[in-house]
């Protein structure tokens, strides 16, 4: 991204200072009704659906009861849905009980689990894979055009379509296994159905990865690197001491937007292992539980999306507050070139 | 390492010190430069092989007899057409055409609408100066790192009591939710980096502000917007999540109607057909991708949201 905004010679001469007072009123006039249309429809399509979310994750679902076979009523439940996914209640007749094995309210921590791993190990892959194919990109070679387009290639392919393709490649007669000379049951083991996910999400997501980092490999300037070389450091010294810290603003954003998208993984284990994976639920994610826990019981499912929603929130601001991946400041420095 | 406390004084160091040495170190460096360059290429085939080699697999499955299905070879062998037929043929209860048009006319419907709202609140973002836009921009980016599954649960409830479920607008509304955000945000970083002194210039001849970015800045954001469009399509083409909950067999779009492809024998993954029916859906996006390549990498780092 090169910033070539031409800089007039001559700055045109400012107004006067009442005269730019009254510029910045009329200017944030302005603004407030070009954003306004925009901020609306985010709270019809976003907002609307929260609220009601929330209210509705305090209300009882109508319905059997799974332990009693009794009708319960609707009507205020209280924090009991949540109890029900964090403290594992289930409701019956006489108060609560522990939920049966099995039940999708005693699979929440592992769905919490099975979440969090793949969210590390994915981000990690993905980070050092990413950083690879970025620094090689940044190189000047013949050729360099055909590795930007290839790395676009698993990118533009819907990740529907990418679990049919790995769940194809994965199968056991498939081209995996004919590869290393096994016979793996990638689909339905319980950790060879969780590495299935993880090496189709890298396939996936890494070239993203590459992409963002490559942005902020090109704003270091080539002298800095040159400085080094000159000055006696090696390819590993130049790594660890001039580009990582040089790249770290953009890399820090870059793995805040991989870790909140892999918090909500859906699609390929839904697909790719149908849901459950080995076990009936080794990739079970917590984006998995809620759509089989929403025709069971609304706003049960509802408590468990805002627990969900609180979760990535938490590890967002966890990430923003104390790594301090700032991600407005380094995308508008990223414009401006001087990150 | 003196080089990251001043960029500025070492290079010039550099520099001096480089020309000193230039004689007795160039042998050396070119060897080690050679070195370099044999393990960049490696890199970049072991890079293009593992992006393509996935997709090139896809392909070549796709045009191969369901007889050979794993069939391991690595080039096309038992060519035949028929996948294609039966990815496309009703017979099975697939429909895969009536999807392609509808995941069409909903990625239509929902890039309008984003650019139709986004332009506007891009233009201000990135142009005019006022209190809480770090605030709006926060809540822009926050929008689009949203879990989908948090409006899931009550727009099923939703939609489900105001009978929606099937129509058109069900998907298109969720789609707005993200697709918005990276709207305005890919165009924000967009707009920064235009010549907006030409907006000036067109004050200074007497346009209003609504003129001068009607016929001045609007022509020149068109490869802007343009982009911005084909990253919001994509998102909306891609979506899965939503579609798959929200939809009926009338309303399913491609990333549905693949998900749940059928074969003839129950129990039997359709493979080949399958593939076939996935290069259907992505061939026209790898082409679109491949063709505004540059672009597209453009939009994606400004944004710094996944399509």
């Amino acid at each position: 991204m090169s910033t070539e905004t031409a800089t007039p010679l001559g700055t045109v001469a400012r107004p006067p200072r009442s005269g730019l007072k009254k510029q910045q009123r009329g200017q944030a006039r302005w603004a407030i009704w070009l954003i306004l249309p925009t901020m609306a429809l985010l709270a019809v399509v976003i907002g609307y659906p929260i609220v009601s979310a929330i209210v509705m994750s305090f209300q009882k679902d109508a319905g059997l009861d799974s332990s009693t076979g009794m009708f319960v009523q609707g009507g205020f439940a209280g924090f009991q849905n949540y109890a029900h996914w964090l403290l594992q209640q289930c409701a019956s007749s006489g108060g609560t009980v522990a939920c049966p094995p099995g039940s999708l309210g005693a699979q929440f921590w592992n769905a919490v689990g099975v979440t969090f791993f793949f969210t590390v190990v994915t981000v990690i892959l993905e980070t050092v894979f990413g950083l690879w194919m970025a620094i090689i990109m940044n190189r000047a070679f013949r050729g360099r055009g055909i590795v930007r387009a290839a790395i676009l290639v698993p990118w533009a392919i819907p990740t529907a379509v990418t679990a049919k393709l790995w769940f194809f490649i994965f199968s056991a007669a498939g081209v995996a296994n004919a590869l290393i000379g096994q016979r793996i049951l990638w689909v339905s083991g319980e950790w060879s159905s969780r590495w299935a996910i993880i090496i189709a999400d890298t396939w996936k997501t890494t070239p993203f990865m590459a992409l963002l980092i490559l942005a902020g490999l090109q704003l270091i300037p080539d002298e800095v690197n040159e400085a080094a070389k000159v000055d006696g450091a090696s390819t590993v010294q130049r790594f660890w001491r001039v580009t990582l810290p040089l790249v770290k603003p953009a890399l820090m954003v870059a793995v805040l937007f991989r870790i909140l998208d892999a918090l909500r993984i859906y699609d390929l284990p839904a697909i790719l292992t149908g849901g459950g994976g080995g076990s009936g639920n080794a990739t079970t994610t917590l984006s998995i539980l809620v759509v089989q826990q929403i025709r069971q019981g609304p706003n049960s499912a509802s408590a468990l999306s805002t627990i969900t929603f609180i979760i990535i929130f938490l590890v967002a601001f966890i990430f923003v507050r104390f790594l301090g991946a700032n991600v407005v400041r380094t995308q508008e420095s990223q414009q401006k070139g001087t990150l | 390492m003196s080089a990251i406390a001043g960029p500025a004084a070492a290079t010039a160091e550099g520099r001096a010190l480089r020309l000193e040495r230039t004689g007795t170190a160039n042998k050396v460096g070119k060897r080690r430069r050679r070195n370099q360059s044999i393990r960049t290429a490696i890199s970049a085939i072991v890079i293009v092989v593992w992006c393509v080699a996935p997709f090139y697999w896809m392909i070549v499955t796709s045009f191969r007899d369901v007889g050979f299905t794993f069939d391991t070879t690595p080039w096309f062998t038992h060519f035949t057409w028929d996948n294609y037929v039966t990815a496309l043929s009703t017979n099975l209860g697939n429909h895969l055409g009536r999807a392609l048009l509808n995941s069409l006319i909903i990625g239509a419907v929902t890039t309008v609408i984003c650019l139709l709202f986004g332009i506007f609140a891009a233009y201000a973002l990135a142009r005019l100066d006022f209190r809480f836009k770090g605030i709006v921009m926060g809540v822009i980016l926050g929008a689009s790192m949203f879990p989908g599954v948090a409006l899931l649960t009550p727009l099923f409830q939703l939609f489900t009591s105001w009978g929606w479920i099937g129509t058109y607008q069900a998907l298109i509304l969720p789609d707005i939710s993200f697709a918005l955000p990276l709207t305005v945000y890919t165009l924000t970083s967009f707009f920064r980096e235009m010549p907006w002194d030409l907006e000036e210039a067109a004050r200074i001849d007497g346009c209003t502000p609504a003129q001068a970015f009607r016929k001045i800045i609007l022509p020149l954001a068109a490869p802007a917007v343009f982009t911005t469009a084909i990253l919001a399509f994509i998102a909306s083409w891609n979506e899965y999540l939503i579609a798959s909950q929200l939809t009926t067999d009338a309303t399913q779009t491609v990333t549905v109607a693949i998900a749940g492809f059928t074969g003839s024998q129950p129990h039997q993954e359709p493979y080949t057909a399958v593939m076939a029916a996935g290069v259907v859906v992505t061939i026209p996006l790898v082409i679109l991708v491949l063709i505004f390549q540059r672009r597209i990498v453009a939009g994606l780092t400004a944004g710094g949201v996944k399509g």
